[in-house]
């Protein structure tokens, strides 16, 4: 299972690729109205880019609820495990 | 399979994208570059918002033309627009897209004060998602009321066509339907007429049959789906949630399709097929393993693997593509397979360009298209071997190199996958065109030119480990005693217990010389025995080398090699002999090109040459060397 500061290292690295930024400091608390230009089209990249990176599949609800960056960790932990 | 497996990936792709613009002359083409990189769709859309900041409008001098097109749909197609703009960058064509306000396609083609025609489309992409063309089907339909609404739908489609031609006078890329709806009825479902699943698949046949009439072309998503699997195309949460009918993993596979149509209406789809030989067309090294050794045919699942890679080729042949050898060989050893392998699907005359020698490949790329006319940006190159890809790719950036696997099933996959050869039409002359390339082959004579190898080499991070022969390499060095046949001086075949002997004089010296570069470990390549005479001259008894290592600079570093160990046994000058056999031809004047002096030549066309190592100075080259 993938630990969360493991979880978090991959998605600075996803996150860099998202928004071509290397200095988005991921918290727990971030959401999308924290990041510039972090619109549906970004959270869906983010989403699709996670479900590459870890082989999984978010399912409807999981990703209704869905806030912040710490409910995708959360989230990610739980299916990996 | 949505991966654009066919593109190399390059290492600091990343950081190139972020320098990308600080040199503003070379930024389109590191732009192009970067697009021909193996990129997902993160990577594509951080690209396309890279390039489009640098190049909102066209780059002057573009060889290519702007493409301005209208992408026009039922749902959301914002997510493939940057996988379109990047496919047109990686065919160095600068593209601009429009999308229509959403669900408005017919409102903007009708009225001529909207933004579509404000855009001035150059390209019109029609994009239905299978909800919209199958909206009003169900299982409750009987036979008759299922033709209506075919012919209906069918009818719509050419309504938007002739709209859009009228108000554009534009070529017209008409998406197929994916098929992404569930069976109802399960294997028999054809026997429910209005079964949504079959409506796709009967609108499909329709719509084709309507483009010929019309001259629309069509995007075949639904048979690239079929290849992939519908899954890797489509995602009915995603469509619930954004109405993005293709999931955006796939979109740059989308993009590329779409970038393949406007290259090919640009005449600028690849038309030349250039082939390796050893290990491509059969496996193993013909100049060694002769006839009998290589493998091509029926037997073995990897003889067939390369029969069904050449019979790909032919069929690419018979469509038009010209077809051409480009080997590191002696040219009658490469001819040999073509003249009398019972095996060989391809044939000499299916080959328009035949070019083997020891020349490097970027060089006899270039006489290649120089010789059947055609330009180096219609070339694609198929080699197993990685070395002579990235060298391919690094002297000429303009031919397509795929990237492959050492397994032969890879080599059709990549060539179809990656759409080089895109075609809008056939034509009588297409199927004739490698007779004519044969008729007119005046061989130009081959003219060696300025490639830029050094830059190349220095690249490469080349270490040359050399070790004295042990116990550990007998195996190896034995196989390669009695089996090299090209690059070998003397031929000299020994047995274990000769190299055991070598091992145990101490006059003498046994060298096993091992290649590493940063694409990997060529293993051991390259075997030199040296025995000293009484005369304190160094004779070199056997110097033999593999020749996938040839044209890089291993010979004058063995050299070094070999003079430091005969100096430390005493030696005064090296003796160098080359003895003739039927295929050895290629290191004839080895020893002169080293700076020997020729004492003798035999009346076979041996040599003796000599070398005085008081004089000595080591060759500088680019490989570092390392004991192991």
């Amino acid at each position: 299972m993938a630990t969360e500061p493991e979880i978090y290292a991959a998605l600075k690295d996803i996150f860099a690729d998202v928004f071509m930024r290397d200095d988005l400091q991921l918290t727990p608390a971030l959401t999308a109205k924290d990041v510039k230009g972090w619109d549906s089209f970004k959270q869906i990249e983010i989403i699709m880019a996670s479900e590459e990176r870890w082989g999984i599949k978010f399912n409807t609800r999981e990703l209704d609820r869905l806030q912040s960056v710490g409910d995708l960790v959360q989230t990610i932990a739980a299916k990996t495990a | 399979m949505t991966e654009l497996h066919w593109l190399p990936t390059i290492p600091d792709w990343r950081s190139r994208l972020r320098a990308l613009g600080s040199d503003p002359n070379a930024a389109w083409d590191e732009a192009v570059a970067l697009a021909n990189g193996r990129i997902n769709f993160v990577l594509t859309n951080a690209l396309d918002e890279a390039a489009r900041r640098l190049f909102p409008t066209p780059p002057a001098g573009l060889a290519t033309k702007p493409v301005r097109l209208a992408v026009l749909g039922s749902s959301t197609l914002t997510h493939l627009l940057p996988a379109i703009r990047v496919a047109g960058l990686r065919r160095g064509i600068w593209i601009d897209t429009y999308e229509n306000d959403y669900g408005q396609y017919l409102q903007e083609l009708s009225d001529s004060d909207s933004a579509l025609h404000a855009f001035q489309p150059t390209a019109v992409l029609l994009a239905f998602d299978a909800h919209h063309l199958t909206a009003g089907v169900t299982a409750a339909m009987d036979a008759d009321a299922a033709a209506a609404q075919l012919a209906d739908t069918v009818a719509h489609v050419r309504e938007t066509w002739r709209l859009a031609r009228e108000a554009f006078k534009a070529p017209i890329l008409q998406q197929a339907a994916l098929p992404i709806h569930l069976s109802v009825l399960g294997n028999n479902e054809h026997r429910l007429p209005g079964s949504r699943l079959r409506f796709v698949a009967r609108l499909n046949e329709a719509l084709r049959a309507a483009a010929e009439e019309d001259g629309v072309d069509i995007l075949a998503v639904d048979e690239r789906a079929a290849r992939d699997g519908i899954g890797k195309w489509h995602d009915a949460g995603l469509w619930h949630r954004s109405k993005q009918e293709v999931a955006p993993p796939a979109a740059p596979l989308y993009g590329d399709l779409v970038g393949r149509w406007a290259a090919a209406k640009q005449g600028r789809s690849f038309k030349c097929l250039v082939l390796d030989l050893d290990n491509t067309l059969w496996g193993g090294v013909i100049g060694d393993d002769g006839l009998e050794g290589i493998t091509l045919g029926q037997g073995s699942a990897l003889g067939e693997a390369y029969v069904a890679f050449q019979d790909y080729a032919r069929e690419l042949g018979r469509r038009g593509i010209i077809l051409a050898v480009c080997s590191k060989n002696d040219e009658a050893n490469a001819l040999e397979p073509f003249e009398k392998h019972p095996d060989m699907v391809l044939r000499r005359g299916d080959i328009a360009g035949f070019v083997a020698n020891w020349s490097n490949k970027a060089d006899n790329i270039r006489s290649l298209a120089q010789e059947l006319n055609i330009g180096l940006d219609s070339l694609v190159f198929v080699d197993d071997n990685p070395f002579e890809r990235n060298l391919v790719r690094q002297e000429l950036p303009m031919v397509a190199v795929p990237e492959v696997s050492d397994d032969p099933v890879s080599f059709p996959l990549a060539l179809a996958d990656a759409g080089y050869f895109e075609g809008l039409a056939v034509t009588e002359e297409d199927r004739e065109r490698t007779a004519q390339y044969q008729g007119n082959r005046a061989r130009e004579a081959l003219k060696s030119s300025a490639t830029d190898l050094e830059a190349y080499l220095r690249g490469l991070e080349m270490t040359l480990i050399v070790r004295p022969f042990d116990r550990i390499g007998l195996q190896r060095i034995v196989q390669l005693i009695n089996k090299s046949n090209q690059f070998n001086l003397t031929t000299k075949r020994y047995t274990e217990e000769d190299v055991l002997a070598v091992m145990a004089d101490p006059a003498a010296f046994g060298l096993q010389l091992r290649l590493t570069d940063r694409f990997g470990d060529n293993g051991v390549i390259a075997i030199v025995i040296g025995r000293l005479q009484p005369d304190k001259d160094l004779y070199i008894d056997t110097w033999l080398m593999s020749c996938r290592v040839l044209g890089r600079q291993v010979e004058p570093t063995t050299l070094n090699l070999i003079a430091s160990n005969a100096q430390r046994l005493g030696a005064r000058r090296l003796v160098g002999e080359y003895v003739p056999t039927r295929k050895n031809g290629m290191v004839k004047d080895h020893y002169a090109k080293l700076g020997f002096t020729v004492m003798q030549t035999t009346p076979e066309g041996g040599n003796r040459n000599s070398l005085d190592l008081g004089g000595f100075t080591p060759a500088e080259t680019f490989i570092h060397v390392a004991e192991g």
